[in-house]
């Protein structure tokens, strides 16, 4: 599928809106890990190619650094608020197909597990950070985990996104 | 800041674990119900590995706030309304 990016919108190489393959919604961390703000730019390009709408939910400084770093928005579609997106969807107001959460804390596991019991989406958990493989035992919910020992270095969290293609699943 | 930030409470445990906060509330109250991730009290949506524990203690209701940078925290507030309504969903 030949796509182009364009603000919000999905159109193709001839400018014309084309119908999403599905919808996505990435939930961040705490920015203080350095990989978060890379990878979820990367993640979103990667799935808006392949037709999917992503919307992005985090706390007000993981959504600023990523609105600081894509002022123009070629990346970046709809951004909320991560309270109000899990109000919506635990309201039954909102659901996407996909849902990525980004997990280096604790606080990181909570919020996938809350999103595989209020969300109809398929659950992958982004688990990363110093301490990733610690993390990745405490996660005993049905999900598809993708992880790698990445701080400041995004690249072999990417490497193992790239072996899971989450876009094409 | 949702509006329990507001709220005048009292934090019995701050940057625990999820189940840290679990384990705390079936310890030390005898009365507690079981909810799932995304149950509404007060005017927020509770985040958490299910199941979710709520302690009561008269009109006290003890429960797990989680923060993506701040991790868990277990908060008591004071609300007879909100209480009894708890108390309502246990029968």
């Amino acid at each position: 599928m030949d796509v182009v990016l364009n603000g919000q919108e999905l159109v193709n190489v001839s400018g014309e809106p084309i119908t999403p393959r599905g919808s996505a919604l990435l939930v961040l961390g705490c920015p203080q890990v350095p990989v978060q703000t890379s990878i979820a730019l990367y993640l979103i390009n990667r799935l808006r190619k392949s037709g999917i709408v992503t919307v992005v939910a985090g706390n007000k400084s993981a959504n600023t650094l990523l609105l600081i770093a894509d002022p123009d928005r070629h990346y970046l579609g709809e951004v909320m608020d991560l309270d109000r997106a899990v109000g919506l969807i635990s309201d039954k107001k909102r659901d996407f197909d996909r849902c990525f959460v980004f997990i280096h804390n604790d606080a990181g596991v909570t919020y996938a597990a809350t999103m595989g019991v209020i969300s109809k989406a398929k659950l992958f958990t982004l688990i990363y950070g110093e301490h990733y493989d610690d993390l990745v035992k405490q996660v005993d919910f049905p999900c598809t985990i993708i992880a790698a020992k990445a701080v400041h270095n995004p690249l072999p969290l990417k490497k193992a996104i790239d072996e899971v293609t989450p876009w094409a699943a | 800041m949702g509006c329990v930030e507001s709220m005048n409470y009292e934090i019995l445990m701050r940057n625990a674990s999820f189940r840290e906060c679990r384990d705390y509330i079936r310890q030390h109250f005898r009365e507690f119900i079981d909810v799932q991730p995304g149950f509404k009290i007060f005017d927020i949506h509770l985040i958490g590995i299910p199941p979710i524990a709520i302690g009561l203690d008269a009109d006290f209701i003890v429960f797990p706030y989680t923060k993506p940078c701040h991790g868990t925290f277990l908060l008591r507030i004071e609300d007879t309304a909100e209480a009894a309504r708890l108390r309502r969903l246990k029968k």
